[in-house]
């Protein structure tokens, strides 16, 4: 915590005239991978390039060796709060985005009480403005109380500001229902993202493969998700709705989600940081830091999903950050809670990818910036003029080990403790204010 | 994680006994080596050895069991030590308090071995895992993973009737899915050098990729019976004829329960074994169960032997040291 320095109070102007120079600036969705300056004030982005005329910068931040791109957006935000105060709250949780570079998260709605009505979307809102340091975004439940049996007033919590809709990991047993879902959101626009889960196949703790049954594990194996999703892509091509499916976990759900774009389907995917790092073999002796919804699979399926994030039918990368308190994880195996406490090893664990799959840095960072902005239909992730100055400044060549214990999230749930990462971020900018700063490495 | 086991201490003794897996051949082969002078201990007028004089032994059986709390608690008994019972049915765990909360208390009371039952997989790993270092833990069975001692003297009664494990053909029958004894005799068995280790029962009850622990699966009981030395028959639980696991008894009995008339396919020297309680007429016709073949009580006095071995193996140390 020592060589962490949150800025906030220290600068007196809420949105302080910033330039940061020298820095690789990259910007996806602007063709932009260059050596460039960057100049934002009053919270938005002002100038690329050259200061401008009559800019006096109050903090100059020199990004020299490092690299400056577009706030992570992560798409898969358990933010625990309200409901859930003792494992995570908006304060903590936020603050831990921040230090993992993510200026935009997107939480479900299975709070307590569930986000399910305006006042709850008005109430998170609130709180994120006034305790919280990056933008928190909500999915609006699809059913009311989740449920799976009546349409939530998704409308009207749109226009309350909900970016998409979602049942959460309560799969809507009903394909009536489901449908019924799809077709009212698809007549406002409201994309719909689905866990694909089948419920009668998913009564267990570990994917369904050699290491359940070697550890007498109850198994959920790939079909379980293979036929959530073939039946929801079924009801999507019969509705015409716009759907994302969060967190694939297998080969054979990527070659689903492949053919449905080839066919011109309008869905998008998404992985998990650590779908892409662990496999069921790293369950060892019962490790519950492993025990994941969805589980994690062979090599093959991790294979399979590096590959589906580099081609680009993978549109995005999420952290699933689950704070989780220590009790959580301490109890046999199929008790404990699944989740890991993801958001602040997000990056360097999406920037592996450069070496494994031979992805540009720019494609990675896509995948963290652009790629999620444009599911969630907002004009963030990028750097364009006038765009909110939203910035992440990381040095990619910098090791550092993770110690759980140093997370700023409440939940130090994680298989990665003691693992070596790569990219370390220095700056994250939100709307202008420095919200997260380390010392010089 | 495999290569670190928790099980042996830094010198490779014995520490926790809590699956075969990640043991040796010698590992097990000690044991077993260690249990033969036991076997002999009731025939002596004086059935105690003071091996552990001056331990306490906790048996904590959170799931219910009498033959092998029994035989845990006979072996402790005739090894000296002391021993303390506690039963912690279901809704004793269920007034909040964690399985860990639990144990830390029992601690606190400066025993030297828990012998844990627990339904769930894993549950003694993660006590071994989280008790004072002075403290031993032996697993006598967590949910569907495993369950050593059962394993060890089942080998050890195999042993005493077919001196040679390699050349072994063993079917291991029934409910392999839910078994935590067929999961430690495979390990067990493949462990000592058995070439053929044979599972048989419907696709319902045969766990997924179970041939990665080095067995063949058979869905037809007299194709698996063909030359078998050792036949070993599962208890099928009640329940299993729920959940569309099993259409019914009779039916299971109709093609896996082992009859006279089947069991002529085994070598005529086959021994026949049951971890126990046996359900005759289920998967065992009685006539089998108690005949000339059936091993089916001698697994149990054995039981005792394999238990003294373990204990004496992983406390008896101690006692040397001071």
């Amino acid at each position: 915590m020592s060589d962490i320095t949150q800025l906030t109070s220290a600068i007196s102007s809420k949105n302080p005239a910033i330039s940061i120079i020298n820095g690789r600036l990259i910007d996806p969705g602007n063709r932009i991978d260059t050596q460039m300056d960057i100049h934002l004030q009053h919270g938005k982005i002002i100038a690329l390039g050259k200061t401008p005329e009559n800019f006096v910068a109050q903090q100059v931040i020199d990004a020299s060796h490092q690299v400056v791109c577009p706030g992570l957006i992560d798409l898969r935000f358990h933010i625990k709060d309200p409901g859930y105060e003792s494992k995570g709250s908006i304060s903590s949780e936020t603050r831990a985005a921040v230090a993992g570079g993510v200026t935009a998260l997107c939480c479900p709605p299975d709070t307590t009480p569930i986000i399910d009505n305006a006042a709850m979307v008005k109430l998170i809102r609130l709180k994120a403005e006034t305790e919280g340091v990056a933008k928190v975004y909500t999915l609006s439940a699809l059913t009311q109380q989740l449920e799976g049996e009546k349409l939530s007033e998704m409308r009207k919590l749109k226009d309350a500001g909900c970016v998409g809709t979602t049942n959460a990991l309560r799969p809507v047993k009903s394909t009536l229902v489901m449908r019924r879902a799809l077709e009212y959101a698809a007549s406002h626009d409201i994309t719909v993202f689905i866990q694909a889960v089948e419920p009668w196949l998913s009564d267990g703790c570990a994917h369904e493969g050699a290491v359940s049954t070697r550890l007498g594990l109850a198994g959920i194996p790939v079909s379980a998700e293979t036929i959530a999703i073939s039946r929801d892509l079924q009801l999507i091509e019969l509705t015409g709705a716009k759907a994302h499916f969060c967190q694939l976990s297998s080969a054979k759900a990527v070659q689903l989600i492949k053919q449905a774009q080839q066919e011109g389907l309008p869905v998008t995917a998404d992985v998990t940081a650590h779908h892409l790092h662990l496999t069921e073999m790293d369950i060892g002796y019962f490790d519950s830091n492993c025990h994941v919804i969805p589980p994690l699979r062979t090599q093959r399926d991790q294979e399979a999903l590096r590959q589906g994030l580099k081609s680009g039918i993978i549109t995005n990368i999420v952290s699933d950050h689950q704070p989780l308190s220590s009790d959580a994880k301490l109890a046999p195996f199929e008790e404990t809670q699944a989740g890991i406490s993801g958001v602040e090893t997000l990056l360097p664990l999406a920037l592996k990818m450069i070496e494994l799959q031979e992805m540009s840095l720019s494609e990675v960072i896509e995948r963290l910036t652009l790629q999620p902005a444009k599911i969630l239909n907002i004009s963030e992730g990028t750097l364009a003029i006038g765009a909110d100055a939203d910035i992440c400044v990381f040095d990619p060549e910098a090791y550092w080990l993770v110690d759980r214990k140093k997370f700023l999230s409440q939940g130090k749930n994680t298989p990665f403790h003691g693992w070596e990462l790569k990219g370390k971020v220095t700056h994250t900018i939100k709307s202008g204010q420095v919200v997260f700063a380390t010392e010089t490495l | 994680m495999i290569s670190n086991n928790i099980q042996l201490d830094e010198q490779g003794r014995l520490k926790h006994f809590l699956s075969i897996e990640g043991f040796k051949r010698q590992h097990l082969i000690n044991i077993l080596d260690a249990a033969e002078p036991f076997a002999n201990v009731h025939e002596q007028a004086v059935k105690k050895v003071p091996l552990l004089r001056g331990k306490t032994i906790v048996n904590l059986f959170f799931e219910a069991s009498t033959r092998t709390r029994t035989t845990f608690e006979l072996a402790a008994k005739r090894l000296s030590a002391d021993v303390l019972n506690i039963n912690i049915s279901t809704s004793a765990t269920s007034k909040g308090e964690s399985l860990l909360d639990m144990l830390h208390n029992l601690e606190a009371m400066h025993c030297d071995m828990f012998i844990v039952r627990h339904k769930q997989s894993g549950a003694a790993h993660l006590i071994a895992q989280h008790v004072s270092p002075l403290i031993s833990v032996i697993n006598a069975g967590d949910g569907c993973h495993s369950h050593p001692t059962q394993a060890m003297l089942d080998m050890f009664t195999i042993r005493r009737h077919k001196k040679d494990f390699a050349d072994l053909k063993v079917v291991i029958v029934g409910d392999i899915l839910h078994s935590r004894v067929a999961r430690s005799q495979i390990h067990a068995l493949t462990t000592l050098g058995v070439s053929a280790v044979r599972v048989v029962g419907p696709k319902t009850l045969i766990p997924t990729q179970i041939e990665t622990l080095g067995v063949h699966v058979y869905h037809d009981l007299q194709a698996a019976l063909i030359d078998a030395d050792v036949v070993i028959m599962l208890r099928l639980q009640k329940e299993r004829m729920q959940g569309a696991l099993l259409p019914s008894e009779s039916e299971y009995y109709h093609q896996y329960g082992l009859t006279e008339k089947k069991l002529k396919l085994a070598k005529p020297d086959a021994i026949v074994m049951h971890p126990g309680p046996i359900n005759r007429g289920v998967e065992i016709a009685s006539s089998i169960a108690d005949g000339p073949q059936s091993v089916i009580l001698e697994q149990v006095t054995n039981g005792i032997a394999i238990r003294m071995a373990v204990m004496s193996q992983t406390l008896g140390r101690s006692g040397e040291k001071a």
